[in-house]
């Protein structure tokens, strides 16, 4: 009796065993007819409702589930991945699962999109924000031309600053935030070159602590309109509350954090970029391709608080500045 | 422009600032602290800081209660603690990979909480600053020291209490011996896992009380991974600041206010690199260990683990 206990459990482990395996291996797709769901993954190095970089890439699925309707468009994603070998992993992993498009939200990513994407020529590897596409026949880079709305954000700031001092609140000295905060100190000077605009980039993109002492220092000395770039800044945002300073915000909206002193928002509209990335996979196109979110191309928007009491000089101008950098009349140094 | 650094507004701006920001290192150093003093590591800090500025920080949205806020914490401080004494004191595991296990759970448990309770990022309400009547109202001095908020006073009332508990009371003889040799207290009649679940458990507290200061008195927000770190750097103060409550308030008011020297330094435009400037607190706790001529042993038994014989 025993021992047929013991076969039938082993016969059992066995079925369960091959069952089991059969239902991991990984499945290789060809480009989708479509009628099938789209499925996109997306990994980044800080959480969803960060109101800053992830939130940016939730908000553009988000937008896009609801405009192709949630039967088409299928996503899943990993936050929180600021350590590159978890991401790494993360991206090979959705890629052996068959998943059609792998976005990739952190410029720290490129290696390991560079090592990855030669394994899996079936998929489509976007990452940025960068222009390399390493060459590659199934990636995209795409990046946001972020200096643009810091232009517009610094021009409105200029003009309504009392003490002609500004502050602001950056994570690291590169990319996207650098860019931003470059922009935004040209349209300050463009305004008035006799302002003064002080940086301090407080070395990290996490840490909301130093970024509420790095704003409460500009605020003591002398600043009266601070801006900031990445998640951290809500400590800024908060400081700024506390002392009725404005706040100009980049990567998300961030009105709804603090309605009282949020100027404006540099928001990143993703989407218009990954339209591109899916309509160009449906043509057979897998990569090779660069994009820029820009004001001319809806991929950013300057979202102005409504409710807050600017001057119709200020609106226009931001308005005029707009329009002139579309129309490239306006060119950021 | 370096000459900027020296005037009052500056002065007083880096001595608040780093007041405020040596804080979280207070209370979750001093708890560390007395926890490896009994011998045991508890790499875990991060996670209970996070788990417990997420626990205060909702109490407070949903009840706008401060006391219900801070004894949430000291709660679920208390139960991180007593589950890190299980997996080290009972299951004897290896104790620096305990903690790491509960820095991951913290930060995973804490990260999925705000995600399915709370979801955006928003602020609240939390301890406002108090002002000392009288003290308050000397110049300089009063403006950088006595117009904080509660939490900020406690953690520095916190040191000479536990240098107290530590140096001057049975309770914290008995942790010092548990910590330096295990066996020969444990012939004393001392009960030797008692006192580590107990200063693990209060480690734990402390930790999440760490957390709690960033999330409803400092900063009055909680966002994911908020802490950056910070758990670490408790850690490691315990060290710079060999074992010793007053050791640990140098380390960390050191580490603290050359962060806010370099916040100023940036905000004169004082023309060093960012990078630079960004690892001058670093740099300098380095500078200072590497020079001091105290430097101390630690406790004889820490991480090792203790079987009653017998």
């Amino acid at each position: 009796m025993k021992n047929t206990i013991k076969l039938f459990s082993l016969l059992l482990i066995t079925v369960l065993l091959v069952a089991g395996c059969t239902q991991a291996a990984p499945p290789v797709e060809e480009p989708e007819v479509s009628d099938q769901p789209l499925r996109v993954a997306i990994v980044t190095p800080s959480s969803m409702n960060d109101l800053a970089f992830s939130q940016s890439i939730s908000d553009a699925m988000q937008a896009l589930q609801k405009e192709m309707g949630e039967g088409k468009l299928e996503y899943v994603y990993s936050e929180n991945m600021f350590v590159v070998d978890d991401a790494a992993a993360a991206i090979r992993s959705y890629a052996q699962q068959g998943f059609d498009i792998i976005l990739a939200h952190g410029s720290q990513y490129g290696s390991s999109v560079q090592e990855i994407a030669p394994d899996f020529p079936n998929t489509v590897f976007a990452w940025g924000t960068t222009v390399d596409t390493f060459d590659m026949p199934n990636v995209h880079a795409y990046e946001a031309a972020s200096d643009e709305g810091g232009f517009v954000n610094g021009v409105m700031a200029a003009l309504l600053t009392e003490t002609k001092v500004i502050g602001v609140v950056g994570p690291i000295e590169t990319g996207d935030a650098k860019l931003y905060i470059d922009g935004f100190a040209a349209g300050v000077k463009s305004v008035d070159p006799e302002i003064d605009v002080r940086v301090t980039y407080i070395g990290s993109f996490s840490d909301v602590a130093l970024a509420a002492e790095a704003a409460t220092t500009h605020l003591s000395a002398g600043a009266d309109v601070l801006t900031g770039s990445a998640q951290m800044v809500i400590g800024a945002i908060g400081k700024a509350k506390e002392a009725g300073a404005y706040w100009f915000g980049t990567q998300a909206d961030q009105t709804s954090f603090a309605p009282d002193v949020v100027v404006a928002s540099q928001v990143y509209h993703w989407e218009v970029i990954l339209r591109e990335i899916f309509a160009l996979r449906q043509d057979g196109v897998l990569g090779g391709e660069t994009f820029a979110a820009t004001l001319d191309n809806g991929g950013q928007v300057i979202k102005i608080n409504p409710d807050l009491d600017l001057g119709q000089d200020v609106l226009d101008e931001a308005e005029r500045v707009i329009q002139g950098i579309i129309d490239q009349t306006i060119s950021i140094p | 422009m370096i000459k900027d650094l020296f005037t009052a507004t500056v002065i007083i701006g880096i001595i608040s600032s780093g007041i405020r920001l040596a804080t979280p290192y207070l209370y979750a150093a001093i708890g560390e602290m007395f926890g490896q003093r009994s011998g045991v590591l508890n790499l875990g800090v991060e996670g209970q800081m996070l788990l417990g500025a997420f626990v205060a920080y909702f109490v407070v949205l949903r009840t706008e209660s401060l006391l219900l806020a801070i004894l949430a914490a000291i709660g679920v401080g208390a139960l991180m603690g007593l589950a890190m004494g299980f997996v080290t004191i009972q299951l004897q595991a290896t104790q620096g990979i305990a903690g790491i296990g509960f820095y991951l759970f913290g930060m995973g448990m804490s990260n999925l909480l705000f995600q399915k309770l709370i979801g955006v990022v928003e602020n609240i309400d939390g301890f406002s600053a108090i002002k000392i009547p009288l003290l308050g109202d000397i110049p300089v001095i009063g403006e950088i020291f006595f117009r904080q908020n509660l939490l900020v006073y406690l953690a520095f009332l916190l040191v000479p209490l536990a240098w107290f508990v530590l140096n001057k009371t049975t309770l914290g003889l008995k942790i010092r011996a548990v910590g330096e040799n295990p066996e020969a207290a444990d012939s004393l009649g001392v009960n030797v896992a008692l006192v580590r679940y107990f200063t693990v458990t209060l480690g734990g507290i402390l930790s999440s009380i760490a957390g709690a200061s960033l999330s409803v008195a400092l900063l009055n927000v909680f966002q994911q991974n908020m802490t950056a770190g910070q758990g670490f750097i408790a850690v490691a103060l315990v060290y710079f600041g060999s074992w010793r409550p007053f050791g640990i308030l140098a380390g960390a008011l050191l580490f603290s206010m050359v962060n806010a020297l370099q916040l100023w330094i940036q905000v004169l435009g004082i023309p060093i690199p960012s990078e630079l400037a960004v690892m001058l607190p670093y740099i300098l706790t380095i500078l200072v260990l590497t020079l001091s001529l105290t430097k101390g042993k630690g406790p004889s038994a820490l991480t090792k683990a203790f079987e009653r014989e017998g």
